[in-house]
């Protein structure tokens, strides 16, 4: 039997079995080659017959009324082909629904193109198609659109003034949702005798997650298939075919969504755009398919945005150190437009809900807003609100031990929770998890490296090195039940697989979860291969296409494994029984005197007694008459899987050692150590990827990455000069360590992995820099943190909080 | 972000270039290494009618090594000078190289076009100011001049070449064997927040002049007499020099601020960076 | 506005000669990508900071965003597609990105493989920081770098270690 692709001499990452099961061997992924040889398709790799190139005329003004569109110009243009506005194309508009009351929540709609109003600069006004993209682009810069410029709102305090501008009309105050949950009774009681009170005020950076593939589409009308194919890089195909359809005025049947390869995406590519629809609509109307591919100044300007949030926090302590209660104010700043099927609730809401994190926290309160304003809209962002309010909860344990003149960590032991299951007061229930152990193991590499004797010596020479700590947990695997909790009118959980035999015993698996570099090719087929006994080459995963795939909620929450690895893994038990009750019928023994082996159903009281899946795939398609008379000819088989309860919860520690420049506040990263338990690891070096990739993304927010506007809402980050996306140079190393405690409700014992890394990343990186400002008194607590403010700590120029 | 649709015409000799452009006029642009031209063209804020491509002119890509003297070809690439020998006393060119940009970008940006883009951070304008080096032009009608580096620089992208001039070669006329260039930038191969560069005279310990460059302080890069009198008034080549030199040059430089890097804090840049190009430089 | 010039241009690729013609204006990765359907060198910034579309020139790497088709005429061009063997076999290169998960989504790898590719012809015995300083050529959204700099690495090294044990 073969085990996968072998690579080099299989000293690393080679294709091998770990204790005779795929399940938690590094195999080298199946993606790979294609990836590695250009022989990839992605989006933008697509050439259709007659394809036209889309480009779009955008709202150079932050906030205004349309007073004309002109795009006879346009069409001047040699080889633009077409152009349309709002008006002409008439489609719907695109609404995110909460269940929830008019005082918490407005209902607010995106147009597919504007129409009256323009919200944000980079804002759809007209969709232009030429033969090229160069044609197209001449084309935008030919129309002529005038406006009725307003003043723009770009801030929490231009939002929230009493005379501002409202950005919807139905919210006259720019406040799109409004909750405040959990108030527990006596919590005013709680801080007004706590012996010590903390407060942390802090503001986040608003970035982008940045995929390197831009977004995009080439839509078409399929005359065989009377569908029109979308083929477009989305974590979401099936909501991308129902808002389509919906907007078009289309069944969904006569729309196929399919996914090419996708570079990456990273929440940004979880939410239905309006351009996907916009050219899908002009593709129908000149019977040409079409191409849209987002450019990088679009992508930095007028995509979905994240992380821009404004915490009050403070936080109860008794004299131990123990926290007695959290009351927490969280400002969303959500820009102009509510996201498909999140909703503005996506940042507040995440926030509210999951802020305790880690810790036993007897009282809480907190007040969840989402605020309008006109800045681009933004979208869930690997984290979402954790890599925030994690921030904010380890900042506050930090400032505590100060004031208590306690060691931070022991703090955090003396607060973490150690029994499971817990019930929180943020009335979620933890699974078991290695909150502790993972914090002490982070410490303890810390120290064995030497790292604390290093910052004592470095600081004997005039050098400044600080040690910082974030601990947390992420809630991953979102059924249906926790995500209903948001009270979301599209309610996102299950995932639906289907598994088929071919006649040569290979099997061909479907999830409706949607990999952009996250492997499910190899990790998914993995466990399908330990559920039938098959080599990894004989088990293909088929995604993102909604004509194959059931039905599927796509990729977001770290739900891929937890779910869609769960629903795979029972389809290939349901396929394993089928091909147990078959053998045991054509080996002519009991049932249970059956087992799947090495391609094949062999019997247990003669193993040399047995029958291949090919044997049985024949007699399953080839020979059917000799089935019995109940059974059905084919193999295949379904099965669905939810998340249970409130999910499961992954974990981390991370440990920053970092030394700033005193000539120049420069934050240079000497080391970073990330100790993670997400529960059973189907491919380790799958896991380790994921963490690392994500703590690059934590890094990138905590010191570099920024979107800026100027004060007329102009994008002044809208190129990679200005957004300052880190490089190998200024992302470290990460020391990985594991800690494995199985989820109780998965088939494994997986739980999700893909977000951590950037959780835990900003608010260790965060802890490093003011234990290494702890002479100076002071304490940062905006990110991105610039080399300015460092330079401006170190040298006595900065004011030390009282 | 696709270009603006130009004419393309391909330069045989320097001749041919320069007459071209004087042709066709202000809507021409030559076209050297394209890394600062390009990327101003995709995003649409540079439109030249025509550009006159000098990729071929291979007598342009050249570097000369004197025993007192180093000549190098406008169409050398970073890359090139930075892989060359370039002699005794010239270290300090071929050190510089790995400030700019990325390697790839290296592999095709020449001197020639960056010390006509007049970046203010350009390392190219900052090594021609610091070191006094000549910039040999030709211009239509097989003109030729050249300009001393320290008249070349007018301002914000701008030069003292005519619109029909070609930059053919940059000449350093004396070595420099302690002179040293350093930068800061938040991330690896930025264009510079502040770029220091120091030349200094010294022997047995003792430092008797020198010169000071800056970039980044400004619209474009400067030298700073202020600070370079205070080499000149002489002394040990030590800290308590370096910092009153370098106290000087902060002093002499209003650099414009923004909200993640005020003036303050790049004067401040300037301080620190020009103490520690000193202390490389000696220590060459 | 008048109809944009097109140039006839023929450019050498992988070894093999083409002859296409395409507006002056058009870029050598656009050219590569859609004219000549070697669409696996990838455009992501075009403006010469993201490193995805990196191809080599005469064997240095270079931003194929940043370069007109007509500039690269003369000149031998590589791009990823020529590295696997005609067999479809991975290169000691390609190997090592794949045995250390140099690669999460793949969109910037072609660059990245480029990017190596030409600097380890020039370096062969470049070490981990000075790999490092040319991985930070180029970005990469998913991998934070580490295994893009230990596959680079781990190649650098088989071929020292295979040159020294054929020496």
């Amino acid at each position: 039997m073969t085990f996968g692709t072998a690579t080099g001499d299989g000293e690393r990452g080679a294709g091998f079995r770990v204790d005779g099961t795929w399940v938690g061997a590094p195999v080298t992924r199946k993606e790979d080659p294609r990836l590695l040889t250009g022989g990839a398709r992605f989006v933008d790799d697509i050439h259709l017959p007659r394809m036209l190139h889309a480009a779009f005329v955008r709202s150079t003004v932050a906030s205004g009324h349309v007073t004309s569109v002109d795009l006879s110009r346009v069409l001047e243009v040699p080889g633009v082909v077409a152009a349309f506005t709002a008006e002409d194309l008439d489609l719907g508009d695109i609404t995110p629904r909460l269940d929830r009351p008019p005082e918490e929540y407005t209902e607010t709609s995106m147009p597919i193109l504007a129409r009256d109003r323009v919200r944000f600069v980079g804002e759809p006004v007209a969709v232009v198609l030429a033969e090229d993209p160069y044609a197209a682009e001449d084309g935008i810069e030919a129309a002529d659109v005038t406006y009725d410029v307003t003043p723009p709102v770009l801030s929490e305090e231009q939002a929230l003034a009493p005379e501002a501008n409202a950005v919807h009309e139905q919210a006259p105050g720019n406040v799109l949702l409004d909750v405040s949950m959990f108030a527990s009774d006596g919590i005013d009681d709680v801080f007004a005798e706590a012996p010590c009170v903390v407060q942390v005020h802090t503001r986040t950076g608003r970035q982008n997650a940045l995929p390197l593939e831009t977004r995009g589409v080439v839509a078409g009308w399929d005359s065989r298939a009377e569908q029109l194919l979308v083929q477009t890089c989305t974590q979401v195909p099936h909501q991308v075919r129902t808002v389509l359809a919906g907007s078009l005025g289309m069944a969904e049947s006569t729309v196929r969504v399919l996914v090419p390869d996708m570079g990456g995406g990273f929440g940004i590519k979880c939410v239905v755009g309006r351009e996907e629809i916009a050219v899908a609509a002009a593709s129908i109307r000149v019977r040409r398919p079409v191409k849209w591919i987002e450019d990088r100044k679009d992508a930095l300007s007028a995509s979905f945005l994240a992380r821009e949030q404004r915490y009050d926090a403070r936080a109860a302590f008794d004299e131990t150190g123990r926290i007695l209660g959290l009351d927490v104010d969280v400002l969303c700043d959500m820009g102009a437009y509510s996201c498909y099927p999140f909703t503005v609730g996506i940042e507040p809401l995440m926030a509210s809900s999951e802020m305790p994190g880690v810790y036993r926290v007897p009282a809480y309160r907190v007040r969840g807003r989402a605020i309008a304003t006109n800045k681009a809209p933004t979208a869930p962002y690997r984290g979402v609100s954790r890599p925030q309010h994690v921030m904010v909860m380890e900042r506050l344990v930090e400032r505590a031990a100060r004031e208590l003149g306690l060691d931070p960590l022991e703090v955090r032991r003396r607060n973490l929770i150690t029994v499971f299951p817990y019930t929180g007061v943020n009335n979620v229930t933890y699974d078991p998890g290695s909150y502790l152990e993972s914090l002490n193991l982070c410490e303890r590499v810390i120290a064995d490296e030497g790292w604390y004797e290093t910052r004592r010596a470095a600081a004997d020479q005039g050098r400044v090195l600080g040690i910082g700590y974030s601990c947390f947990n992420e809630r991953t695997g979102y059924g249906s039940d926790a995500f209903a909790k948001r009270k979301m009118q599209a309610v996102p959980g299950f995932d639906i697989s289907e598994i088929r035999m071919d006649t040569a015993g290979a099997v061909v698996v479907t999830t409706g979860t949607m990999s952009h570099g996250q492997s499910h090719e190899t990790t998914m087929a993995q466990i399908v291969a330990d559920k039938l006994g098959l080599p990894l080459d004989k088990v293909k995963i088929q995604q993102g296409d909604t004509d194959r795939v059931a039905y599927g909620w796509g990729s977001f929450a770290s739900r891929s494994i937890t779910i869609g690895g769960t629903a795979v893994a029972l389809a290939a038990g349901n396929l394993g029984g089928k091909l147990l009750d078959l053998g045991a019928h054509l080996l002519e023994t009991p049932r249970d005197n059956v087992e799947l082996g090495d391609e094949g159903v062999r019997q247990r009281d003669d193993p040399a007694r047995g029958l291949s899946y090919r044997d049985i795939a024949d007699v399953a398609y080839l020979k059917s008459h000799l089935l019995p008379k109940e059974t059905e000819p084919g193999l295949q088989a379904s099965a669905s899987f939810d998340g249970v309860g409130d999910g499961t919860f992954s974990n981390a520690s991370h440990g920053v050692v970092v030394e700033l420049h005193r000539d120049t506040g420069r934050v240079e990263i000497l080391r970073y150590v990330c100790v993670e338990d997400c529960g059973v690891a189907i491919n380790p070096q799958v896991v380790d990827g994921q963490a690392r990739g994500g703590i690059a993304q934590g890094i990138a927010g905590a010191l570099f990455e920024k979107v800026t506007y100027d004060e007329n809402g102009e994008p002044s980050a809208a190129s990679f000069l200005d957004y300052k996306v880190p490089t190998a140079c200024e992302i470290p190393d990460v020391g990985m360590h594991h800690i494995e405690t199985p989820c109780l409700f998965t088939d494994n014992g997986a739980k999700g992995a893909g977000e951590g890394g950037t959780i835990g990343a900003p608010a260790a990186v965060l802890n490093a820099v003011n234990d290494a400002l702890r002479p100076t008194g002071v304490e940062l607590n905006d990110t991105p943190i610039t080399p300015q403010q460092v330079f401006d700590a170190l040298t006595g120029a900065l004011e030390v909080a009282p | 972000m696709k270009p603006p649709p130009f004419t393309y015409h391909r330069a045989r000799d320097v001749a041919g270039a320069t007459d071209l452009v004087a042709e066709l006029g202000e809507d021409a642009k030559f076209l050297a290494g394209g890394q600062s031209l390009i990327p101003m063209m995709n995003f649409r804020l540079a439109r030249p009618e025509h550009l006159i491509d000098i990729g071929r002119l291979g007598e342009l890509s050249f570097v000369d090594v004197g025993p007192e003297s180093l000549r190098v070809g406008s169409l050398s690439t970073h890359r090139a000078v930075e892989t060359a020998d370039l002699g005794a006393g010239f270290e300090v060119v071929r050190d510089t190289m790995r400030w700019i940009g990325h390697l790839p970008i290296r592999t095709k940006g020449t001197v020639g076009g960056s010390l006509a883009h007049a970046d203010a951070t350009a390392e190219w304008c900052l090594l021609a100011v610091l070191l006094d080096a000549d910039i040999v032009v030709a211009g239509a009608g097989g003109r030729r001049r050249t300009i001393a580096a320290s008249e070349a620089f007018l301002g914000f992208y701008t030069t003292v070449l005519e619109e029909d001039e070609l930059i053919v070669e940059v000449a350093f006329g004396r070595p420099a064997p302690h002179a040293a260039v350093t930068e800061f930038a938040e991330r690896k191969g930025d264009f510079a927040l502040v770029s220091a560069a120091v030349d200094l005279d010294v022997s047995s310990g003792t430092v008797s002049g020198g010169r000071v460059a800056l970039g980044g302080v400004g619209p474009a890069v400067v030298r700073v007499p202020e600070a370079e009198r205070v080499l000149h008034a002489g002394g040990r080549a030590g800290t308590d020099l370096f910092e009153t030199c370098a106290q000087a040059a902060a002093q002499a430089v209003e650099p414009p601020g923004d909200d993640d890097a005020g003036t303050g804090y790049r004067k401040a840049l300037v301080r620190n960076l020009v103490v520690r190009a000193c202390e490389e430089a000696v220590a060459r | 506005m008048t109809e944009p010039d097109k140039v006839l241009l023929t450019l050498k690729v992988n070894d093999a000669v083409h002859e296409v013609a395409v507006e002056a204006r058009r870029t050598l990765a656009d050219t590569l990508r859609h004219d000549l359907e070697l669409t696996g060198t990838h455009v992501a910034c075009e403006h010469g900071v993201c490193g995805a579309c990196t191809v080599l020139v005469d064997g240095d790497p270079a931003r194929s965003c940043l370069m007109f088709a007509a500039q690269a005429e003369g000149s031998e061009i590589r791009t990823v597609e020529s590295l696997a063997g005609d067999d479809g076999s991975l290169s000691d290169l390609q190997t090592a990105f794949s045995a250390n998960h140099g690669l999460q989504c793949g969109f910037c790898t072609p660059g990245f493989l480029m990017l190596a590719e030409g600097f380890l012809a020039e370096r062969p015995d470049a070490d981990r920081e000075e790999i490092r300083e040319v991985v930070s050529s180029n970005l990469c959204r998913c991998t934070g770098y580490q295994t893009i700099v230990d596959s680079i690495q781990d190649c650098a090294e088989r071929r020292r270690n295979a040159k020294e044990a054929s020496a």
